[in-house]
């Protein structure tokens, strides 16, 4: 995007901009003073990222749909999550996992208001529009609202839980199973879960995968 | 590891102070009253650990308010709810006084 036109507009991508412009200077000179120091090498920094980078919700996706195959599966996640998700060999040393279940009284939906908290094991980095200012300051204030801009519309008998994850949790949430799965194996399932539903911005349609197919440029 | 001091379905109102620092209690929910829903476990109190100052661990629980409670203007269902974890210095227990 162009940010150098000199209009006035009421969006705040400006400051934004500043303020990660700042952050990254200050990651790039303690980078740089750490491998000065010999505290790690820049191999371990690129290792490390690359580590980062291949994680993709199809992690969460695993963790998911085994929890609606398998009723013990789901006690367990629901009740140490940490331990559910180590069995598919994600471990979470340092981060705690809370996973939380939408129901047809409750629909879950997942932020961090203070920064960018996210079950990054699971889940991968996080979208662009999750660390938004927007995002985390509408969410919490109007989640109906966001909701609807995300195309996903919550009926008022249904409670809207958001959870603002403002400390040591990092919250994943177990979408429903849609209606008209239940011959469905676990393969097929795991398909259906993206990371949009395991924020909690978006629920799982059965049909949706295959009803916008992204286009692959030849 | 020290008795968990809220039980669960206790209520509780966050302290509404604003010191300086590395404070991981939103403005926003400052001052409101919940309902105690899980009990975390405790953890470093971010607070010092941001300035790698000695820390000692403190209870951390994850508390349940109304949208209606936090926001005077909210703009959905009176089911609706936000749910945030907060460390146990924060909350003040008992009533809703």
């Amino acid at each position: 995007m162009n940010h150098d036109h000199d209009h006035d507009h009421d969006h705040d991508h400006q400051s934004d901009d500043k303020v990660h412009a700042y952050y990254q200077i200050l990651g790039q000179a303690l980078k740089e003073l750490l491998i000065e120091k010999g505290v790690v090498t820049a191999a371990e920094i690129r290792s490390a990222m690359e580590r980062r980078d291949s994680i993709t919700p199809v992690n969460g996706a695993k963790v998911v749909a085994r929890a609606w195959v398998d009723p013990e599966y789901r006690t367990r996640l629901l009740a140490d999550a940490n331990a559910a998700v180590a069995e598919f060999g994600i471990e979470m040393p340092t981060t705690h996992l809370v996973a939380v279940e939408n129901s047809p009284e409750v629909h879950n939906v997942v932020v961090c208001t203070l920064c960018s908290c996210y079950p990054r094991d699971l889940l991968g980095l996080p979208p662009a529009w999750y660390k938004s200012k927007a995002y985390r300051s509408r969410v919490v204030h109007a989640p109906r609202a966001v909701l609807q801009e995300f195309g996903t519309d919550v009926p008022d008998s249904v409670e809207v839980r958001v959870h603002d994850s403002t400390a040591d949790m990092r919250y994943l949430v177990i979408p429903m199973r849609p209606s008209g799965t239940e011959n469905w194996d676990e393969d097929a399932l795991r398909a259906l879960v993206t990371r949009d539903t395991m924020i909690g911005v978006a629920t799982v349609d059965a049909l949706s995968s295959s009803k916008f197919p992204i286009p692959i440029a030849d | 590891m020290r008795a968990q001091r809220h039980e669960i379905g206790a209520p509780v109102t966050v302290r509404a102070d604003y010191p300086i620092g590395h404070i991981r209690t939103p403005v926003y929910i400052r001052g409101c009253t919940g309902t105690v829903v899980r009990y975390l476990g405790e953890f470093g109190n971010p607070e010092t650990l941001a300035y790698c100052l000695p820390t000692e661990p403190r209870a951390l629980y994850k508390v349940r308010f109304n949208q209606a409670d936090v926001w005077s203007d909210y703009q959905g269902s009176l089911r609706d709810t936000v749910e945030l974890d907060l460390y146990e210095h924060w909350l003040e227990g008992g009533s809703n006084a």
